[in-house]
């Protein structure tokens, strides 16, 4: 399955967001379900081997844009002599405008083959809230092999690069280095929002990037306690505290 | 890798280089301490983990670093850009400038920013060494998997006769990966490989965090 999808949010008048471009074709379909809010609503079970799909999001200056989705994400197999499913979704924000990326987790079901390619340019004086979450296998069952591989650039210089793979095609990845047995992972990148270095309780981190951002990683057995660790920073009267 | 002085590769990357490597457990130390790594197999999944992804990672930027010297300072952002954790960060610069002290006696170094990533360094002096991107490369495979190998003898108690088997086990992989990097050396910053390790990350935070510690990182 083949889709290409795309919203266009910019400042209205009267100071709020109004969405200039609004194009979903299945399985991406884009719905407006607030004054600043999309979420995408699943068109049927997948990726699966062989889908290609392209998401561009792009938030002009001053605009404001938060996009969720309705489901987790689910990684099949699909017919093995296709490629790879990919998902790939570019995003820019101008300068005044603010993303809010804040979707379901994917899940990563056994036997899968996915690559998610993200790419983001945040313009100087925007503001972003990316996050991803993870999950290896459904209940019970051996993860697939995903790849998310992940560029966050801030004022023209990458901020934040970053592949995540996991699966049986990755040496270690359930090891004591990568993922060490846990089999839910989220992360979030703010920019150019930064905080104080925080650790623990659990395996999780507050990290201040080289750059103007940081990154918050937690990682558990499953995607509970990684939610009640990130799901706090994600509150938009947080996101906003910086301005 | 013909024409170089296997010599030479061998006395960058020797353990006894007076480059700080010993005072390093490249993250093991935090992963004991949670439980997570506490026999030999556990080691070896822990150094298969991490050569897959920061082992790839400094292996690129070493070989790129090696085959374009004069790039040290957009090789070292794009390092920056792939250390999320500050207390890694540290821990690689700190490094970086012990190995390029070293390596001011040994060779005629160009100049450079003085506390660079310790990939970035490694393919700076190796390129002064004489040394190709190749070779770079499979130093930097090989220093991320013999600290931490070393360190676990320390931390567990472990046989070092074992810990050297499984080093000797995991150098095909080791090889293979320089090489993949080493093919890489010429791409783009942002197209240079980028594996994370999200557990080294985390660890490296908490450990950073404790009062007493054997190692630095």
């Amino acid at each position: 399955m083949k889709a290409f999808s795309r919203v266009v949010a910019e400042r209205d008048n009267l100071g709020g967001t109004r969405l200039t471009v609004l194009h979903s074709e299945s399985p991406l379909l884009l719905r407006r379900t607030g004054p600043t809010t999309v979420h995408l609503v699943g068109g049927g079970a997948g990726p699966l081997r062989g889908d290609d799909l392209r998401l561009d999001i792009a938030v002009g200056p001053g605009a404001t844009l938060e996009i969720r989705s309705v489901a987790a994400q689910l990684a099949l197999p699909g017919r093995d002599h296709l490629p790879p499913s990919r998902f790939e979704i570019t995003a820019t924000v101008a300068a005044g405008a603010t993303l809010r990326w804040h979707p379901e987790p994917m899940i990563a079901a056994a036997g899968c083959d996915h690559h998610t390619i993200t790419r983001v340019d945040v313009a100087e004086g925007g503001t972003l809230l990316w996050r991803d979450d993870l999950v290896c296998g459904r209940h019970h069952e051996d993860s697939g092999n995903v790849r998310l591989d992940t560029t966050i650039r801030y004022a023209g210089t990458t901020l934040y690069r970053h592949d995540l793979a996991v699966g049986p095609a990755a040496p270690g990845w359930s090891g004591p280095a990568i993922l060490g047995g846990g089999r839910a992972i989220g992360t979030i990148v703010f920019a150019p929002d930064t905080m104080p270095a925080t650790s623990g309780p659990g395996d999780y981190a507050l990290m201040p990037l080289a750059g103007p951002g940081m990154l918050a990683t937690a990682i558990a057995d499953d995607i509970r306690p990684v939610q009640a660790a990130l799901d706090p920073l994600c509150e938009p009267t947080r996101a906003l505290a910086h301005t | 890798m013909s024409g170089m002085s296997l010599a030479t590769l061998l006395v960058l990357a020797d353990g006894r280089l007076p480059s700080g490597g010993h005072a390093h457990s490249g993250g093991l130390e935090a992963q004991v301490s949670a439980g997570r790594v506490r026999d030999l197999d556990a080691v070896a999944d822990f150094l298969r983990g991490k050569l897959a992804t920061s082992g790839l990672v400094s292996a690129a930027f070493a070989a790129a670093a090696c085959a374009h010297p004069s790039e040290w300072a957009a090789l070292d952002q794009g390092l920056d850009s792939r250390t999320p954790s500050p207390a890694l960060r540290k821990a690689s610069r700190a490094q970086g400038r012990a190995l390029l002290r070293a390596a001011r006696a040994m060779w005629t170094m160009p100049l450079t920013g003085r506390d660079l990533h310790q990939p970035v360094a490694l393919g700076v002096v190796a390129a002064a060494a004489g040394l190709g991107p190749a070779a770079a490369a499979v130093a930097a495979a090989h220093g991320t998997t013999s600290g931490a190998a070393s360190a676990a003898v320390r931390l567990l108690g472990l046989d070092p006769y074992a810990v050297h088997g499984l080093l000797a086990r995991l150098a095909p992989e080791c090889d293979r990966i320089a090489a993949d990097a080493a093919a890489r050396a010429d791409d783009p910053v942002d197209d240079l490989p980028a594996a994370g390790a999200p557990l080294l990350d985390i660890g490296a935070e908490l450990h950073a965090t404790w009062e007493v510690r054997l190692f630095a990182s």
